[in-house]
C-alpha cells in the first residue's frame, strides 16, 4: 500500500514536472508557433539566477518565485526584439538561431559560474510514508504546476488579454484591423513565455542542482510534450505530460529510470508518427 | 536559379587543384588535424546533400555518425580485421534511416515533425549508449562500455591482410580519397534525373506528386544515402580517435554539423565541406585558448548566419561574384547604359 503510494506520488510529480517545464515552450509554440529551442537554457538561466540570488541572501522564494521569471522575462524580450522578430513564418530558421541562442547561453553560464554543478538545498524538509521517506519538496513543486495551469487556464479563457492573445493565435490580420498590434502581442507573449520558463527552472533548481548543461536535459522533454500535445495550450500540455509522466515512471519503476526515458522518447516518435497534428489536433479540437 | 545550374556539373580545374592540395599537404604539416577536419567535412557534406538538395532537416545527424563509429568499433573488435566492419558501417546508418525515413516520409510528416523524431531518435541513442556500462551490455567480444566508449579495437587495415593496418599519413590519405570520391558521388546523383527530381521536390513538392513521383520513396532514397555517408565519416572518426564515446551522438555534435552546413551555404556541395573544414580549423584552436567558451563563439555564429545570410557564405559570395562579372560584362558592351544592365539582372 505504502509502495503504491510512493509510485502514485512519483507519478504525480514527473506529470508536474513536465507540465511545469514545458508550459513557457507550450505558450510559446501554441500561440505563436515558434519553436525555442534555447527553451531548457531559459529554464538553466532561471535556475542560475534562484541559486545566485539564495547565495546572496535573498528569501529563496522570493528568488525562484519573482526574481527568476522577472529576469529571464526580460532575458526574454531582449531575445525577441534581437532574434526572434526577424524570424517569424520561418519555422526552421527560428529554431536554428534558437539552438545557436541555447549554445550561447550555455558558453556564456560557464563562463561566469563555472562547469561545475552548483545546488542550494531544498526549502522544505523530507516525510516518510509508510517505510519510504519521500521529498517534501515535491509536492511544492506538484503545487506550483497545477496553480500554474489554473492561471494559464483562467487568463486566457476569462480575461480580455487572454482573449487577444488567442485571437492573434487565429488570426493576426483581424486583430490587427481590431486596433491590435500582431507584433506586440507576440512580444509579450514570448516574454510571458519566457518568464514561466524562468519560473520552472527557479522552481526546480532546489531539487536537480544545475550544471550549464542542464538545459539539454530539459528541451527534450519539454519539446517531445509541447509537440505531441498539439497547438491548443492547456489541455495539449496536461494530457501529453500526463501520457509521458505516467509511461516514464512506470517503466521507471520496472527498468530503472534510463529505459523509462528512453521508453518515453520511443513513445513520443511512434505517437508522432500516427499522429502528425498532436493530441488536441486529434481529440480536442478547439480547446484551450 | 544557381543551384539548379549547378547542380551535377564538376568544376574539374578545382577538383583536380583541391585533389593536389590534398595530396601535397603532408609534406608540409602534420596529418593529425587535418585527417579529422577532412571527416568533418565528408560528415557535412553528407548533411549537407540532403539539406541543400532535398530541403530535409535532421536535427540529429550525429546519430548515423555515431551508429558508423559504433559498428565499425563493435564489428573490429569481432572480427578481427577491417573491411566487413567498414562495409557495416555504413549499411547499419543506412538501414536504420531507411526505416526511420519511410516511417517518416511515408506518414507525410512536416519538415518540424521531422525534425522532433530525428532529434528524439539521437537522444535515445545517446542515453542507451550511455548507460550500457557493466559487462551485461556486450555484442560479441565487444563490451559497450557505457560513457568510456569502446577504447582499442583495431584500426584500419589494407583489405585482405590484417597484419598491415593503417595509421598516421595513410589514414589521412584514407580520409581524402573519401571525401573527393563522397564529392563525385554526390554530383554524379545530382546530375542525373533522381537528383534532379529531388531538387523538384525542395522546390514544389506538391507539383513533383502530382507529376507522379513517388515523392516519399525520393525523400526516403536521399536520406538513406545521406545517413550512409555520415555512417562512413563515423568509421573514419573513430579510426581517427581510436576510442568511440557517446558523445559521438550528443546534441552537440548534432548541432555543430548543422552550423557547418549552414555557414558554409546551402544548395552547395563545396559550400559545406568549407565550412566544416573552416570552422573545424577554428574549434581546434579554441579548443587551445580559454578566455571564450567555444560553445558562446559557434551560437553567436549561427545567430548571425541565420539572420544575415540564411543561405550561407558561399552562395552569398558565387551570387557577388556572379553580379560582379556580369555588370562588368554590361559595362563593357554599352558603357552608357549602366540601367539597362541593372535591369538585366534583377531578372
Amino acid at each position: 500500500m505504502d509502495y503504491a503510494g510512493v509510485v502514485f506520488l512519483e507519478i504525480v510529480y514527473m506529470i508536474a514536472f513536465l507540465a511545469l517545464t514545458s508550459a513557457g515552450l507550450a505558450i510559446v509554440f501554441g500561440m505563436m508557433r515558434v519553436i525555442n529551442l534555447a527553451h531548457g537554457e531559459f529554464v538553466m538561466l532561471g535556475g542560475y539566477i534562484t541559486i545566485a540570488s539564495a547565495r546572496a541572501g535573498i528569501d529563496i522564494y522570493l528568488a525562484m518565485l519573482v526574481l527568476a521569471p522577472l529576469a529571464v522575462g526580460i532575458w526574454g524580450l531582449l531575445v525577441e526584439r534581437l532574434i526572434i522578430r526577424f524570424l517569424y513564418g520561418r519555422m526552421i530558421d527560428v529554431m536554428l538561431a534558437t539552438w545557436g541562442l541555447s549554445l550561447l547561453m550555455v558558453g556564456a553560464v560557464s563562463m561566469i559560474f563555472g562547469t561545475t554543478a552548483v545546488s542550494v538545498p531544498a526549502p522544505i524538509p523530507g516525510y516518510s510514508l509508510g517505510s519510504f521517506q519521500m521529498g517534501g519538496y515535491n509536492l511544492f513543486i506538484i503545487a506550483v504546476a497545477l496553480l500554474l495551469m489554473a492561471a494559464m487556464w483562467v487568463v486566457l479563457r476569462f480575461t480580455r488579454a487572454g482573449l487577444i492573445a488567442r485571437g492573434a493565435m487565429q488570426g493576426p490580420e483581424v486583430v490587427a484591423a481590431l486596433g491590435y498590434n500582431p507584433g506586440t502581442v507576440y512580444m509579450l507573449t514570448f516574454t510571458i513565455g519566457a518568464a514561466l520558463s524562468g519560473l520552472a527552472g527557479g522552481v526546480l533548481a532546489p531539487l536537480t542542482g544545475l550544471l550549464p548543461s542542464s538545459g539539454g536535459a530539459y528541451i527534450a522533454k519539454a519539446f517531445i510534450t509541447v509537440i505531441t500535445g498539439g497547438a491548443a495550450v492547456i489541455s495539449g500540455t496536461l494530457s501529453s505530460a500526463a501520457l509521458f509522466g505516467f509511461v516514464n515512471q512506470l517503466v521507471s519503476f520496472e527498468s530503472g529510470p534510463v529505459i523509462g526515458e528512453i521508453a518515453m522518447f520511443a513513445l513520443a516518435v511512434v505517437l508522432l508518427r500516427l499522429m502528425p497534428q498532436g493530441i488536441t489536433g486529434r481529440f480536442f479540437r478547439g480547446g484551450t | 536559379m544557381s543551384a539548379w545550374r549547378s547542380t551535377g556539373r564538376v568544376h574539374w580545374g578545382w577538383f583536380f587543384t583541391a585533389a593536389a592540395v590534398l595530396l601535397l599537404l603532408p609534406l608540409v604539416v602534420d596529418t593529425h588535424g587535418p585527417t579529422v577536419l577532412l571527416i568533418w567535412a565528408l560528415f557535412a557534406l553528407s548533411l549537407g546533400l540532403m539539406w541543400g538538395y532535398a530541403g530535409l532537416l535532421s536535427f540529429g545527424h550525429s546519430a548515423y555518425f555515431g551508429l558508423g563509429a559504433y559498428a565499425y568499433a563493435i564489428a573490429a573488435v569481432n572480427v578481427g580485421e577491417s573491411t566487413l566492419p567498414l562495409l557495416l558501417a555504413v549499411l547499419v546508418p543506412a538501414l536504420l534511416a531507411a526505416v526511420l525515413g519511410a516511417m517518416m516520409f511515408y506518414g507525410r510528416i512536416s519538415d518540424v515533425y521531422m525534425s522532433v523524431i530525428t532529434l528524439v531518435v539521437t537522444l535515445i541513442l545517446f542515453k542507451f549508449m550511455s548507460a550500457t556500462a557493466g559487462d551485461a551490455y556486450r555484442i560479441g567480444d565487444a563490451r559497450l562500455g557505457g560513457f568510456n566508449g569502446i577504447p582499442g579495437f583495431p584500426t584500419l587495415n589494407l583489405p585482405g591482410s590484417p597484419e598491415i593496418s593503417l595509421f598516421g599519413t595513410p589514414t589521412y590519405y584514407v580520409c581524402a580519397v573519401a571525401l573527393l570520391a563522397c564529392y563525385l558521388l554526390c554530383r554524379w546523383v545530382l546530375a542525373r534525373s533522381f537528383g534532379r527530381v529531388l531538387v523538384g521536390i525542395r522546390e514544389n513538392e506538391e507539383r513533383c506528386a502530382l507529376m507522379g513521383y513517388d515523392v516519399a520513396a525520393y525523400k526516403t532514397a536521399i536520406f538513406t544515402l545521406s545517413a550512409a555517408m555520415a555512417g562512413l565519416a563515423g568509421c573514419l572518426f573513430a579510426n581517427w580517435a581510436e576510442i568511440v564515446t557517446p558523445s559521438v551522438f550528443s546534441l552537440r555534435q548534432a548541432a555543430e554539423v548543422i552550423i557547418w552546413v549552414i555557414v558554409g551555404g546551402l544548395g552547395t556541395l563545396v559550400g559545406p565541406v568549407i565550412g566544416a573544414i573552416v570552422l573545424g580549423m577554428v574549434k581546434l584552436l579554441l579548443g587551445e585558448q580559454t578566455t571564450f567558451d567555444n560553445a558562446l563563439i559557434l551560437g553567436l555564429l549561427l545567430i548571425v548566419v541565420v539572420l544575415a545570410i540564411p543561405r550561407g557564405v558561399v552562395p552569398a559570395l558565387q551570387r557577388a561574384w556572379r553580379w560582379q562579372r556580369q555588370r562588368s560584362r554590361h559595362a563593357a558592351a554599352n558603357p552608357r547604359r549602366r540601367l539597362g544592365g541593372a535591369a538585366e539582372m534583377r531578372r
